[in-house]
């Protein structure tokens, strides 16, 4: 038995690792396209900010770790997936069959349509390489103007601040951090940047980067409807999708990402994808969606693998969280946290000491909630959340006070449970 | 036989001693807020609940950890955080659906019961055996576990 793995990320090393130890006697051959030792995209805001080296990026500290465990290793693009033929077609290699395939590609960083982005001194954050290139940049008094206040933008301020650049941060959304925060909590984060002195635009685009031609400055970004910024250096950080171009013809339906099914096999069987690529069940909304985050990346990584190697696992879904530090201030957002029909919401802020809880309900269970300024047992949220447990009087004690969600999770879950 | 911290709350005054141990154990401060163990208080019904980690068996913390910074400690079946190792990423706390590892901003890492090594601090300094550090069998373990596997089966999702 022949497993091939696409992608060298969480999911794929995860799904490697797992198959190789269900199955010792199966091939397992691990393809990734870039010229580095299996890394995470999560460490590389720590990379930037000089806590960590490369090496500390890396997933796996030893590294003999996957020949230890007897994984072949090809790097290489994946240029054609030939689901019939069970043959994967690689850049500049010889042709590789299989007969079960991992699509663990991850997810590509989104490149807006705007003139001027295929250029150095413009960058994505996405991969070690595009790390390198912002460090090589972003010098002390330089100019950085960052396209995109979503995650990974926030994420990477701190770093360019500690750099010593000038800050400027430019979102098309009407606060920061709209996919994950609400609009009380991303108006607050865009306070808390503009007294660390970071210039925030929400509700504004960059309608072009032009190279400068007057001294001292490389990029000129003309904006709407803010006045044009000047920039030496420019990260894109506009979002990101699914990596499946290169199954195009492959005949595997793809809608966002690769659609799976419970068992996070694609519509081709033998194939399966786990990670930022697949498309599976939210169990929350029932729908199926991309959840492009690291934990799910693990879990469908290892699920998809025991599938691989005939051990059926239901994988039961998964659903939105993040935690996200933007320059100290902490947020944290799960599932549905933009409420749902015939549901209660309760939420308390304070403004001056940018603190913020919203919890989402439908009847007496916790089906999303946003925090920030919190980083004491937020966990217990997703707990709550995933196990749909009953909180039954707690609830009114939570929609009187949102901030006692310990004790509504201990009294409703362990002392009421005997 | 690995041992496992057993926690009865019904034996707890609520005397925070635990806390203050942990505390001066990790941190070498006796700071109640520093601890990885907390006690909860239910004042209408006067109630105190120790929580802890229980180093349970599906480590949601250390399977999403993106740098291999949390590992298993074969003696005492710890979890345990390497600083060294940890970027402070805080994924996670955002994992572990009983939140009890959490982020330290002073450190710019994450914190969470380690069993002290084997000898735990809070299990000795209670002075009501509302702690105790016993064999892993035969405690309320096995409830703590089924709730951690509720998070990620079948039934939990069509519950």
């Amino acid at each position: 038995m022949r497993h091939v793995i696409i992608g060298a990320g969480p999911a794929g090393v995860t799904a490697a690792e797992t198959l190789r130890k269900q199955d010792p006697a199966a091939e397992v051959v691990l393809i990734g396209d870039e010229p580095e030792p299996a890394y995470s995209r999560m460490a590389i805001p720590y990379y930037l900010s000089n806590k960590i080296g490369e090496r500390g990026t890396y997933l796996r500290h030893d590294p003999d770790h996957l020949d230890k465990l007897g994984i072949g290793q090809i790097q290489s693009r994946v240029t054609r997936v030939d689901g019939a033929a069970k043959q994967l077609q690689l850049a500049g290699k010889d042709p590789v069959g299989f007969d079960r395939l991992l699509l663990a590609t991850g997810s590509n960083p989104i490149k807006p349509p705007i003139q001027g982005l295929d250029q150095p001194g413009v960058h994505h954050c996405w991969t070690l390489e595009d790390a390198r290139n912002i460090v090589k940049y972003a010098e002390p008094g330089s100019r950085v103007v960052l396209m995109g206040a979503g995650f990974i933008g926030c994420i990477i301020m701190e770093a360019l601040v500690a750099r010593g650049v000038k800050l400027t941060v430019v979102e098309m959304g009407d606060r920061m951090v709209p996919r994950m925060m609400d609009q009380a909590s991303g108006n607050l984060i865009k306070q808390w940047c503009l007294g660390k002195g970071v210039d925030v635009h929400t509700s504004t685009r960059v309608l072009g980067v032009e190279t400068s031609n007057s001294g001292g400055v490389r990029f000129r970004l003309t904006c709407d409807p803010v006045d044009a910024i000047d920039a030496d250096l420019v990260v894109v950080a506009a979002g990101v999708k699914p990596a499946t171009g290169y199954l195009d013809g492959s005949g595997i339906e793809i809608g966002q990402g690769v659609v799976v099914n419970d068992f996070l096999e694609s519509s081709v069987p033998g194939i399966y994808a786990a990670g930022d690529t697949c498309e599976g069940m939210d169990w929350g909304t029932g729908q199926r969606a991309v959840h492009a985050i690291q934990p799910v990346a693990a879990e469908t990584g290892r699920t998809a693998a025991l599938n691989m190697c005939g051990r059926p696992t239901r994988h039961t879904g998964s659903m939105a969280m993040n935690v996200l530090d933007t320059l100290g201030l902490i947020s944290v957002s799960y599932g549905q946290w933009m409420g749902v029909d015939g549901g209660d919401e309760v939420h308390r802020i304070d403004e001056s000491a940018y603190r913020y809880i919203k919890l989402q309900f439908q009847e007496d269970r916790l089906v999303g909630a946003i925090t920030l300024g919190m980083t004491e047992h937020v966990g217990v949220l997703r707990g709550l959340i995933q196990t749909r447990l009953p909180l039954g009087r707690w609830k009114q004690h939570l929609m009187e006070d949102p901030t006692r969600i310990m004790e509504a999770y201990l009294g409703a879950a362990q002392l009421t449970a005997g | 036989m690995q041992r496992s911290l057993y926690i009865s709350p019904d034996k707890c005054t609520g005397c925070l001693q635990c806390e203050m141990a942990c505390s001066f154990e990790h941190e070498g401060t006796f700071n109640p807020a520093k601890s990885r163990i907390k006690v909860f208080t239910f004042h209408s019904e006067g109630r105190f609940v120790p929580y802890t980690c229980t180093q349970c068996d599906e480590a949601w913390c250390m399977s999403a950890c993106p740098t291999e910074a949390i590992s298993l400690d074969a003696a005492t079946g710890a979890k345990m955080v390497n600083d060294a190792l940890c970027v402070g990423c805080k994924v996670c706390t955002i994992a572990c659906p009983f939140g009890t590892i959490n982020y330290n901003s002073v450190t710019g890492k994450v914190i969470k019961c380690d069993l002290c090594g084997g000898d735990p601090a809070c299990a000795k300094a209670c002075p009501t055996q509302a702690i105790t550090y016993i064999d892993a069998e035969g405690t309320g373990y096995d409830r703590m576990r089924a709730w951690a596997s509720r998070t990620d089966n079948q039934s939990a999702a069509r519950a």
